[in-house]
């Protein structure tokens, strides 16, 4: 029976995490479910660009969330700067990545199945709930592992940089690591709507500008109205847990 | 339960299911959307595959009074093709999203169906009678030699096997750069609207090279895009009037009068946000994924993902009635998150326009999880929840009500929330337009229940 996550752990925020001041014992399991929702849209994001396109109602209500917890986070002051190489190779990173991100995510719809997030998370499906002491320690360090995940793929030949799944979401993270806290990438195309006034039969004409075009970089814009630092009670699964798999693999 | 007011609960029950039986369900035969005509005599359905299938319901058999007539395939036809973009690279799906049907005007049937970009008008009609007894053709079509033609003839209609065809006989295409979530035809059957996720558009039935966008909610920079329209639906009586709601929960009335684009509504709804429930998935589970009018117009529904609202057209500042669906869902969320099914955008029906109880409320269901389906009867304040299963298809047999159990002891009978089946999802629902028949469709199957008379 289908049903994701049910049996994974519910972070409570009054658990007893080891090592932690009884007065912050709630905070961190807050911010690692945050941490975590946030991943996990932003991987939502990524995956979408398919040969059908995305759905934007969906990317919208996604790509808000994402929003909101950045904000959240910017607010606690909570976001961690993290510091690229000069801007300029770091946002041909960021553009080369997310590009190859979607075609090589395209060339695998092509030519094989695509797992698609659903497997992705179906992956760690198996693995039961872990300890939630465990989880927590392992949790702290999510963010260094990523951080040694330097094995970059070869940008010269992208074209042959037809990943496994399980690459792209390497590069998912490694993206993710490299983003500058007040950006969001582009995730809506834009659409030239002066090419439909032509006759759409352009054989030969399949261009590559819109396999998931992410142009660019974007600041926040002008940001609403902070929610209250409410408690997020839902059950977040365990994802830090996902990601030790992720990275170690 | 034609009677004003409650009193007689319906009893529904089980009469046909249509589709195929194995659990292997092929992806284009996923029912997309259902839907009755004006007299309730056919039933459309469409797929993912493109078809449009037309069920007939049977003249009522005077003998049997006690049931009503089957429904029976009338027509199958493809409506929408698979087509590629070759400027974006993407593909178009052949999904049919809406199916709407025209009044009957004379003895053919019209109906509009879309899928993202294309909206098409068939005609179905049907053909009992052929032509017969050419002087210059033979019956098989060949030409005959005129010169062997010695006598004259007048051909004749002589009867054949009722055929019913479909053609398309308008196709309004290239005037929707995103997907097309609703159709929607004007109380004047003269003109119907079209919405996409950011533009609704305004046609004229006959003219297809040319339509009026009367809503525009595209930002000049995307980038900015935090909201986009998920239906929209023209008032039932006033033909200037028409609503439309968004991914944010809200829904704006907009009066064709007022100016040629209707960038600015002339009633928002909206229910203030409650903030002891607010969480990092508020927003999504209050995107709006389907809104209907009431058949005196006086109301209007609207699903969101875990409830039902009527409001009352007057007030904007709440609705006047909320219904939970499956409100044990929101303590699962982040895993409907994970899995996307918080993202799946069920509809939500009225019961049919009896006038006479058109005045006082009336029923609306909706579907849920593992095959459930809800209604909720607006007299009464009581609610229902049934399945839609091969295993209940004793006709006559009236459906056992099901309780999900959210939490504590599980009671004999209950499901409880972690057994629930997420892909079995029942988004599409349909109810007669004058009598208790109701249409449900699960992944790939149509169920029609009818109440039990006498």
């Amino acid at each position: 029976m289908f049903v994701r996550g049910l049996k994974r752990k519910c972070f409570d925020g009054e658990e007893d995490i080891e090592g932690t001041l009884a007065g912050i014992k709630a905070i961190p399991s807050y911010n690692l479910q945050r941490q975590s929702l946030l991943d996990m849209s932003l991987v939502k994001l990524q995956l979408c660009h398919m040969l059908v396109e995305p759905n934007l109602c969906r990317s919208v209500l996604i790509a808000n969330t994402v929003r909101q917890i950045q904000e959240e986070m910017t607010q606690d002051g909570t976001w961690q700067m993290i510091n690229t190489q000069s801007t300029g190779q770091a946002s041909l990173d960021r553009l080369v990545s997310t590009d190859i991100l979607c075609r090589s995510s395209r060339e695998q719809a092509e030519g094989k199945h695509v797992p698609g997030y659903s497997a992705f998370s179906k992956d760690f499906e198996g693995d039961q709930a872990q300890d939630s002491s465990e989880t927590m320690s392992t949790g702290s360090s999510v963010q260094a592992p990523r951080n040694l995940q330097s094995d970059v793929w070869e940008m010269e030949n992208p074209q042959e940089n037809k990943g496994n799944f399980q690459k792209s979401l390497d590069q998912i993270f490694e993206t993710l690591e490299n983003k500058s806290p007040n950006s969001v990438e582009d995730l809506f195309s834009e659409v030239d709507n002066s090419y439909y006034d032509l006759d759409t039969m352009l054989t030969g004409m399949m261009s590559n500008t819109k396999m998931g075009h992410c142009d660019g970089l974007e600041t926040f814009s002008s940001p609403t109205t902070t929610t209250s630092n409410s408690n997020c009670k839902s059950d977040l699964n365990e994802l830090d847990h996902i990601v030790e798999i992720l990275v170690e693999s | 339960f034609l009677g004003a007011g409650g009193g007689n609960d319906i009893q529904w029950c089980f009469s046909q299911v249509k589709g195929a039986v194995d659990d292997d369900v092929a992806e284009a035969d996923i029912i997309s959307t259902v839907e009755f005509n004006h007299s309730g005599e056919l039933l459309a359905t469409g797929d993912k595959g493109g078809r449009v299938v037309i069920f007939q319901q049977e003249q009522e058999n005077k003998i049997q009074s006690h049931s009503r007539g089957e429904y029976n395939v009338y027509s199958t036809f493809q409506s929408h093709e698979p087509e590629f973009d070759y400027l974006k690279s993407l593909e178009i799906e052949e999904k049919i999203n809406k199916i709407r049907w025209l009044p009957q005007k004379n003895a053919a049937q019209f109906l509009l169906s879309t899928n993202d970009k294309t909206i098409k008008l068939w005609k179905i009609s049907e053909r009992d009678k052929r032509p017969e007894g050419y002087n210059l053709k033979e019956e098989d079509g060949r030409y005959r030699d005129p010169t062997t033609v010695t006598t004259l003839r007048v051909p004749v209609f002589r009867p054949m096997d009722l055929m019913v065809e479909a053609s398309p006989r308008r196709i309004f295409a290239n005037a929707h750069t995103y997907h097309i979530n609703s159709i929607s035809i004007n109380s004047d059957y003269e003109t119907y609207l079209s919405a996409d996720d950011l533009r609704i558009n305004l046609w004229h039935l006959e003219i297809t090279d040319r339509s009026f966008n009367i809503v525009d909610i595209k930002p000049a920079n995307m980038e900015e895009l935090t909201e986009v329209i998920t239906a929209a639906e023209f008032h039932p009586n006033s033909c200037n009037t028409f609503v439309y709601s968004s991914s944010k929960g809200t829904i704006r009335l907009c009066d064709m009068r007022a100016s040629a684009l209707c960038d600015r509504h002339s009633k928002l709804f909206e229910e203030p946000e409650d903030p002891s429930n607010r969480s990092f998935f508020s927003e999504i589970i209050s995107s709006i994924s389907d809104v209907k009018f009431s058949h005196s117009g006086r109301y209007m529904m609207t699903r969101d993902y875990l409830s039902v609202k009527i409001w009352d057209l007057n007030m904007e500042n709440r609705p006047v009635e909320t219904y939970q669906v499956h409100e044990y869902l929101r303590s699962k969320l982040c895993s409907l998150y994970e899995n996307d099914c918080i993202f799946d955008k069920f509809e939500c029906c009225w019961n049919g326009s009896d006038r006479q109880v058109q005045l006082c409320s009336g029923i609306v269901m909706t579907g849920s999880y593992n095959n459930f389906f809800r209604m909720f009867d607006r007299n009464t304040k009581r609610d229902i929840t049934l399945e839609a299963s091969r295993e209940n298809n004793k006709p006559r047999t009236v459906l056992k009500p099901r309780k999900v159990c959210a939490s504590g002891k599980r009671k004999k009978d209950e499901i409880s929330v972690d057994s629930l089946d997420f892909n079995k999802k029942i988004l599409h629902t349909a109810w007669h337009p004058k009598e208790n028949i109701i249409a449900v469709a699960t992944t790939n199957n149509l169920y029609i229940f009818q109440d039990k008379m006498n």
